[in-house]
């Protein structure tokens, strides 16, 4: 057992003994260390200003990672590596790459929200080497600016890889000397944070306080604090335990351990599924993506559904363990009513198992939203079909599966169109949109036709994909494709 | 600071016209500028959170605040009950916006008492905690609501001219309908914020976000019942602004400072996001009822136009608001027989406000929408309608409220911009595209703006700046602009700097404080750089006039032979540097130090005639833009952009450029994706980023081409330029008509779509099946 927090604020290491269990990043910096160059626009994860970047070691090397300080809890920084705003400059005081195009290219107006996309920049200029236009949108999508118009900051991303520089200190060598496999338990006023380094460990700690709350990337538990002002008495935080951090790949199915975060499933699951990576590309944003687990989507039923509707079209299996006890069910199952969950006390998540998609199952999903990325689902809608012979037809059996689907958002389960019930949650706009979308009244007609069997809507939708993604009936690819902004 | 050493250079770096970047670009991306959350806190700082309505309208039985008061780290509660003077922070001194309510709540979120803690965390914890019973009365929530009652928060205005109604009667062709127009969150990045500090003798420092530090420095004096000299407000900088810090930074400022008067210690109230949003007034949402006579061609000959606003419990700034609202009721357009009426209908809803374009943007959606029926009423283009109906140069250039079109630009600008972007061209390949029948379908829109410069109120077009010279020849300025990261500090410098010709860096920028300028007005109207800019020029002026006057003198030359050359002054025959000069005219006790003032001439406005000229001049420009849709779910791309617009001759081209992309895509934002949703108990439902949704990077078009049209204002303006800040914004109405455009393809463009806005995905969908139907009816 360790009873001291560390990581390395820039390169200096930091030992902390007597620590706010759910205290912010974000206020540690601005309230206690007076580092104000970190902002809070939203404190809620959805707007990027308080954006820092995260080194921790993955594969031997340091994986650096833009991530929202706002709702990240500072003991989850253990063995990791805190870069902020004030840590770029050169020793000579001069600007950063990053930080010298912003400014070349006239990128800040009122500068508030700078810091964040200088960090979301910094990150990206330290992991990949000239990206595309898309790729930058895409990385700047949980930035939000609202004086600027994107297109100055969308200059600086390509003009900062033209200007000289010289790549941090690597911090390797600092960060493996913090590397061990004690679960830390730190905390203050009684409360108490546990970060468990093995699956022994959690499951000896779960035992001890079934009630804990468990977190992974705290990306929903983390608003729960800043927005709800909820105390937790305990918290257990899964994001050290090595176990359940494994993608597993076998023949037929994959497994994605619950403290994986979408940016680490994300490659993988797009290969397999590319409409589920089209789904994750804009699930949240980068940095909600860089600590956020398909296992705790999962595990707290989070009313905004993201990843649920499409593991269910999929198949996909929950395993859950409870000491050395494992016990496995379809993932619609898991979900009882809004907000309850088939999670027994003292019991986790492990890993969702995903089935491989065979020759003839074409899987798409299709997420409607006010605005394209970083946005709750108006209409989610996740459909699995296997094609007889090539004739558009629909499966009789796996179509009373997705029907099913259609059906569970009635009953307020995870299916497409989930819509927030919620009066106390904030993010209840997707309510409004959600049952007045009249997408989802095609949705509705849609599964009425598949009960007799008939799939025309399904088949056209299919025809369409089929046409923007590989050649027409002549042989040609059209273009530009069918389908709004896929990739 | 050493004098730098003479030189031949031509120019000075950084003047005016010169792209230089912002003022405090290098702190912004150092995370080295300071925002007033980042100033260093007073020992003793008490942190101060509100307490607020959880219910739209009622009578308030009881406030208990006993729990509050004893939860942890509560210092002071305060209440109505402890303003030692005016219980008001409106801005128009109506005595309708109370700083706390006392008997009567009339929106959700409205304050009731303010609990200051030794954290910020204790206050909003304690916040919580009040038990507050209420009587519950109606509300009236929205405009469909308000409309039969008609209560307003001020006395509407009516433009008019010639005779409307006989007009349309008598007009070939007639048409009419009702466009509803969204609101609009400010969502500027840094939220509410204020810091007050005690002074002695009742003194109060206020750090106030705020783009009208002299209203809050009145409102602080009347809460505190002091003088105004006792109130010192400084504002360095805003994280944006945008109309939402012009009257809405009161509350906090007011409740910060009495809370630092009632205990003597400094006192700073910041807002949660979700409470910023809960709180504060939004752009006004419109219902805008049109009734138009035209003839075959398409000429317009009587518009009528009715602008019906939710404007809130209190009055704020909507009556200057939908006034504006009517004067861009035209927007580029001549009607020949008009009337332009406004309803500023009062609602139980948080008090609107300011917004970048002050009502003229829902002025402007009306009037395209109006051109929009009659082009497919009879069957033509939308811009061949635009250009029939543009103001005319010669005649045809009365405006509704009587004043003289002079400056028209936009038949050039127009044209320009058409052959430029192969609009024409492109209009047709998109026809072609969506007469195969695909599912995407395209769109694609021109449409115009002309915008009034100058405050209504004619008495705001004042503006003070200060300028100190120091004896080594570095300067400083103050004026009474606020910088909201628009970049008036940098222009106002450029300004001081091409005068004096020294470098930019010479030029020391100070934050604006109403202890150094007074009695400024809001930096607002687009009007920051037309009137500090000149206030700032007039006190450079006159010191320079008095360097002249004594080198003159001292060195026996006359005065034409005395030049300000970059960063150096020749006198006769001998040149010496700008810090030389300034120190002998130290020695020589000559006055270094001057204020400067300006006023904009020849405007004049009658509101209760609807006469005047109450413009100085009119802001031009135009955009293309293009869309896709999705015709089976309504989604769509904004593909490419094409905007040419009329800055006169710029003071800062990538300051304007700048300005007009952000506008733009704020414009656009506004009109697509970012939807206020109140629920039937008046309670704002989308009160965070997580659903309300501002354009994202992915946003900002693939093809985003932005260029200046090249001509200087024809009114002597600071250095010829025009005003930047609101005028891009209404071209984001080209996307709205873009995306209108495409949806007409379904019913092969024979039924004006009539969009309303904003044009969610959803909102597209309705209208493209309604138009489906509408065109499957024979």
């Amino acid at each position: 057992m360790r009873r001291t927090l560390r990581f390395l604020l820039g390169d200096t290491l930091r030992e902390i003994e007597t620590v706010d269990p759910t205290l912010t990043v974000l206020d540690w910096l601005r309230i206690e260390e007076r580092l104000t160059g970190t902002k809070e626009g939203c404190a809620e994860g959805d707007c990027g200003a308080c954006t820092v970047v995260v080194g921790r070691l993955a594969g031997g090397r340091v994986c650096y990672e833009a991530v929202n300080a706002c709702i990240r809890f500072l003991a989850t920084l253990d063995g990791c590596q805190l870069l902020t705003v004030e840590h770029l400059k050169r020793p000579d005081g001069s600007l950063h790459p990053v930080q010298q195009a912003m400014v070349d290219s006239h990128g800040s107006q009122c500068g508030f929200c700078t810091p964040g996309f200088v960090m979301s920049l910094f990150a990206l200029w330290l992991n990949e080497d000239r990206p595309g236009t898309q790729r930058i949108k895409d990385v700047l999508a949980g930035n939000l600016c609202r004086c600027t118009g994107y297109a100055p900051i969308i200059a600086a991303a390509h003009a900062m890889y033209d200007l000289p520089a010289d790549r941090p200190a690597d911090a390797t060598v600092q960060l493996q000397a913090l590397r061990d496999d004690e679960t830390l338990s730190i905390g203050a006023a009684g409360r108490r944070f546990h970060a468990p380094g093995t699956l022994a460990a959690l499951a000896a700690l779960l035992a001890a306080e079934p009630d804990a709350t468990l977190v992974a990337g705290a990306t929903d538990v983390g608003l729960w604090v800043t927005k709800f002002q909820r105390v937790l008495p305990s918290v257990i935080y899964l994001g050290r335990v090595a176990e359940l951090r494994r993608i597993e790949e076998t023949e037929t199915a994959i497994e994605i351990g619950s403290g994986v975060t979408y940016s680490e499933a994300l490659p993988a699951l797009a290969r397999l599924y590319p409409d589920l990576g089209e789904l994750l590309r804009r699930l949240g944003a980068l940095q909600v993506r860089n600590v956020g687990t398909i296992g705790g989507n999962i595990a707290n039923g989070s009313p905004i559904g993201d990843t649920p509707p499409a593991l269910i079209a999929l198949g996909a299996t929950l395993v859950l363990r409870q000491g050395e006890t494992r016990r496995s069910l379809p993932l619609e199952d898991f979900f009882l009513a809004y907000g309850k969950q088939d999670r027994q006390k003292g019991e986790i998540a492990e890993f969702v198992s995903i089935p491989k998609l065979t020759g003839e199952t074409k899987f798409r999903a299709y997420k409607i939203t006010k605005r394209f990325d970083q946005d709750i689902s108006a209409v989610c809608g996740a459909f699995l079909v296997e094609l007889a012979a090539g004739k558009g037809r629909a499966h009789p059996h796996r179509l009373r599966r997705h029907g099913r689907h259609a059906e569970a958002r009635g009953r307020g389960r995870a299916g497409p169109a989930r819509p927030n019930l919620d009066a106390r949650d904030h993010r209840s706009g997707a309510d409004c949109a959600g049952r007045r979308f009249h997408a989802a009244r095609r949705l509705a007609r849609l599964r009425r036709l598949s009960r007799h069997g008939r799939v025309q809507s399904a088949a056209e939708i299919l025809r369409r994909d089929e046409r923007s993604r590989g050649r027409d009936a002549a042989g040609r690819r059209p273009e530009p494709g069918p389908c709004l902004r896929r990739r | 600071m050493p004098e730098a050493p003479i030189t031949e250079r031509k120019r000075i770096q950084g003047g005016v016209h010169a792209s230089q970047c912002h003022d405090s670009a290098h702190k912004h991306v150092a995370g080295e500028a300071i925002y007033i959350d980042d100033i260093a806190e007073p020992a003793g700082l008490l942190h101060v959170y509100l307490g607020l309505s959880t219910v739209a309208h009622a009578h308030i039985r009881s406030i208990d605040l006993a729990k509050v008061a004893a939860a942890p780290g509560v210092v002071r509660v305060v209440t109505a009950a402890d303003i030692p003077g005016r219980n008001d922070v409106g801005s128009m001194g109506l005595g309708d916006e109370p700083l706390f309510a006392t008997e009567l709540v009339e929106t959700v979120g409205q304050p009731i008492f303010a609990v200051a803690a030794k954290t910020r965390e204790q206050a909003r914890r304690a916040a919580t905690l009040a038990e507050i019973t209420y009587d519950r009365l109606d509300p009236v929530l929205d405009i469909a609501a308000a409309r039969p009652e008609a209560k307003l928060v001020f006395s509407p205005l009516r433009l008019e001219r010639g005779d409307a109604a006989a007009a349309i009667a008598a007009a070939p062709r007639r048409l009419e309908g009702r466009i509803a127009i969204g609101g609009q969150e400010h969502f500027y990045l840094e939220s509410q914020i204020a810091l007050a500090i005690p002074g002695e003798d009742g003194d109060m420092l206020v750090h106030s976000s705020t783009q009208h530090p002299s209203e809050i420095q009145h409102i602080v004096s009347h809460v505190l019942h002091v003088p105004s000299h006792a109130v010192t407000v400084e504002a360095r900088r805003m994280g944006g602004g945008f109309g939402g810090k012009e009257t809405q930074a009161n509350l906090f400022a007011a409740a910060a400072a009495l809370v630092a008067r009632l205990t003597g210690r400094a006192a700073k109230l910041r807002p949660d996001r979700d409470d910023d949003f809960r709180i504060t007034g939004k752009r006004h949402d419109f219902e805008a009822d049109y009734r138009v006579g035209f003839d075959q061609d398409g000429r317009i000959h009587g518009v009528d136009l009715l602008l019906a606003a939710r404007c809130g419990y209190s009055a704020d700034l909507s009556g200057p608001v939908t006034d504006r609202a009517c004067f861009h009721g035209d927007n580029a357009y001549f009607y020949p027989d008009v009337l332009i009426r406004s309803l500023p209908l009062k609602t139980n809803t948080v008090s609107n406000t300011a917004f970048r374009g002050f009502g003229g943007p829902q002025g402007v959606v009306a009037a395209e929408r109006i051109i929009e029926e009659i082009a497919y009423a009879v069957g033509k283009d939308p811009l061949e309608i635009r250009k029939l109906n543009f103001y005319g140069t010669a005649d045809r250039n009365v405006t509704p409220y009587h004043q003289i079109v002079t400056d028209n630009i936009l038949p050039e600008l127009i044209a320009e911009l058409e052959e430029n972007v192969d609009y024409q061209a492109r209009r047709a390949a998109i026809r072609a595209h969506n007469a195969t029948g695909p599912w995407l379908r395209k769109g694609i829109a021109l449409t115009p703006v002309k915008f009034g410069i100058s405050f209504t109120a004619t008495h705001f077009n004042q503006a003070g700046a200060l300028v100190h010279v120091y004896a080594d020849g570095s300067v400083q300025l103050n004026h009474g602009g606020t910088e909201m990261g628009q970049g008036l500090y940098t222009k106002v410098a450029q300004v001081v700097a091409e005068e004096f010709q020294l470098d930019l860096d010479r030029i020391r920028i100070t934050a604006t404080n109403t202890g150094k300028v007074p009695n400024t007005s809001a930096t607002a109207a687009s009007s920051g750089a037309d009137l500090n800019g000149m206030a700032a020029q007039a006190a450079a002026r006159t010191i320079k006039e008095r360097l002249i006057e004594f080198a003159a003198g001292h060195w026996h030359v006359a005065r034409e032979d005395i030049v300000f050359l970059p960063n150096r002054v020749r006198i006769g025959s001998q040149e010496m540097g700008f810090g030389e000069l300034t120190a002998q005219a130290y020695r020589a006790r000559v006055s270094l130090s001057s204020t400067g003032f300006y006023k904009t001439p020849d405007i004049h406005w009658d509101r209760a005639a609807g006469r005047g000229n109450p413009f100085y001049y009119f802001g031009y420009g135009a955009a293309v833009s293009e869309v896709t849709i999705d015709t089976l779910t309504g989604e769509y791309t904004l593909d490419r952009v094409d905007i040419l617009h009329d800055v006169g001759r710029s003071l800062n081209p990538a300051i304007d450029l700048g300005q007009i992309e952000g506008g733009f895509i704020q414009g656009a934002g506004w009109l697509t994706t970012e939807e206020l949703w109140w629920d039937a108990e008046g309670r704002l439902r989308t009160h965070a980023p997580s659903t309300y949704k501002i354009p994202a990077c992915g946003d900002c078009p693939p093809v985003f081409n932005v260029r200046l049209f090249d001509g200087a204002n024809r009114q002597p303006t600071i250095y010829r330029s025009k005003a930047v800040g609101e005028p891009p914004l209404m071209l984001g109405a080209s996307v709205l008509h873009a995306l209108s455009d495409a949806i007409a393809s379904v019913a092969d463009y024979r039924l004006c779509p009539q969009l309303d806005t904003p044009a969610t995905p959803e909102r597209v969908l309705f209208c493209l099946e309604r138009l489906k139907r509408r065109a499957a009816t024979p």
